[in-house]
């Protein structure tokens, strides 16, 4: 759990790794898919990524965030649909998706939060090409796509309360170790 | 639609620059309009303006290989840049799709 706390003075660690935090909150509707992943670029900019390291995070945090959206808020296209701003479907499920990210020692972490329907069985839902909503033409790649493009995922889920995914991605610059690059 | 284009029986979408769920739908509902209504047989993914791709993209393009080629269709994806080709290979995507360079 990344706790978004107020950011005390920072010495710097032997490294020239740069410390930040920050958490947005946003309704949970397609056209919302960009925002988080654009946001998440962006966060990340400073620290010089890659190209292929700038895309494999917007891949991901694009799944997390669509999980949230059509499974956990059950909300098909919100609006926009066909690039108008009228409601795809009158009907759209309220609902809240939290995105925090943290950047330590070059080491991006990403949660992203839903307090809706809930996974019933993650290791399932994990696995590649499963889905329940092939009707939506959905592919089942989205859990499969988080993993390939970060390095670290885990899911927490319960059934009626919510999902948070909490991923991990070393960028070129980083380093796992606490005390690498220290004297 | 300018985006969509019929030559021969090819069915030729020219993707957005961004694919992701939100834009899937109306490429999907579009792609088939044409597939029912003109003699396309094969369908035809231009990746050229596109810059970010997820797993919605794998869903389209899965969802008309699966409309034509129990008509003997095939699906080809043209100008994939590196990451879209890295996208089309994990989801196992280039053992139905023709990915051309
Ligand atoms: N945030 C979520 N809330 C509820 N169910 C989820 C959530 N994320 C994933 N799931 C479940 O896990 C399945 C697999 O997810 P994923 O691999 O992204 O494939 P897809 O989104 O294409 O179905 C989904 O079909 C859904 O049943
Ligand atoms: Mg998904």
């Amino acid at each position: 759990m990344i706790e978004v706390k107020t950011q005390m003075p920072y010495v710097l660690q032997g490294g020239n790794y740069m410390k930040n935090e920050m958490c947005m909150e946003f309704d949970a509707i397609s056209t919302n898919e960009s925002l988080a992943r654009v946001a998440v670029a962006s966060f990340i900019a400073p620290l010089n990524p890659t190209l292929e390291e700038i895309s494999d995070v917007k891949t991901a945090v694009s799944e997390a965030v669509t999980n949230a959206i059509i499974h956990g808020y059950e909300n098909t296209y919100g609006y926009g649909c066909h690039g108008i701003s009228k409601p795809a479907y009158v009907e759209v499920n309220e609902g809240k998706v939290t995105l925090r990210c943290k950047i330590e020692r070059g080491i991006l972490c990403v949660e992203v939060e839903d307090k809706g329907a809930g996974i019933e069985n993650v290791g399932k839902a994990m696995e590649p090409l499963f889905t329940t909503k092939p009707q939506l033409e959905r592919s089942g790649m989205g859990f499969a796509f988080m993993e390939a493009f970060m390095d670290d995922l885990e899911v927490e889920s319960v059934v009626g309360v919510g999902t948070k995914v909490m991923m991990k991605k070393k960028l070129r610059c980083g380093t796992w170790l606490e005390h690498e690059g220290e004297e | 639609m300018e985006d969509f284009k019929v030559i021969d029986n090819y069915l030729m979408v020219k993707m957005p620059e961004e694919i992701d769920h939100h834009k899937a739908a109306y490429i999907s509902e579009y792609a088939d309009k044409y597939i029912l209504k003109d003699t396309v047989e094969n369908v035809v993914f231009d990746f050229e303006d596109t810059r970010f791709m997820d797993s919605s993209g794998i869903g389209i393009i899965v969802g008309r290989y699966r409309k034509i080629s129990c008509f003997g269709g095939k699906v080809f994806a043209i100008h994939a840049d590196r990451q879209i080709k890295r996208i089309l290979h994990i989801s196992g995507l280039h053992k139905i799709l023709e990915i051309m360079e």
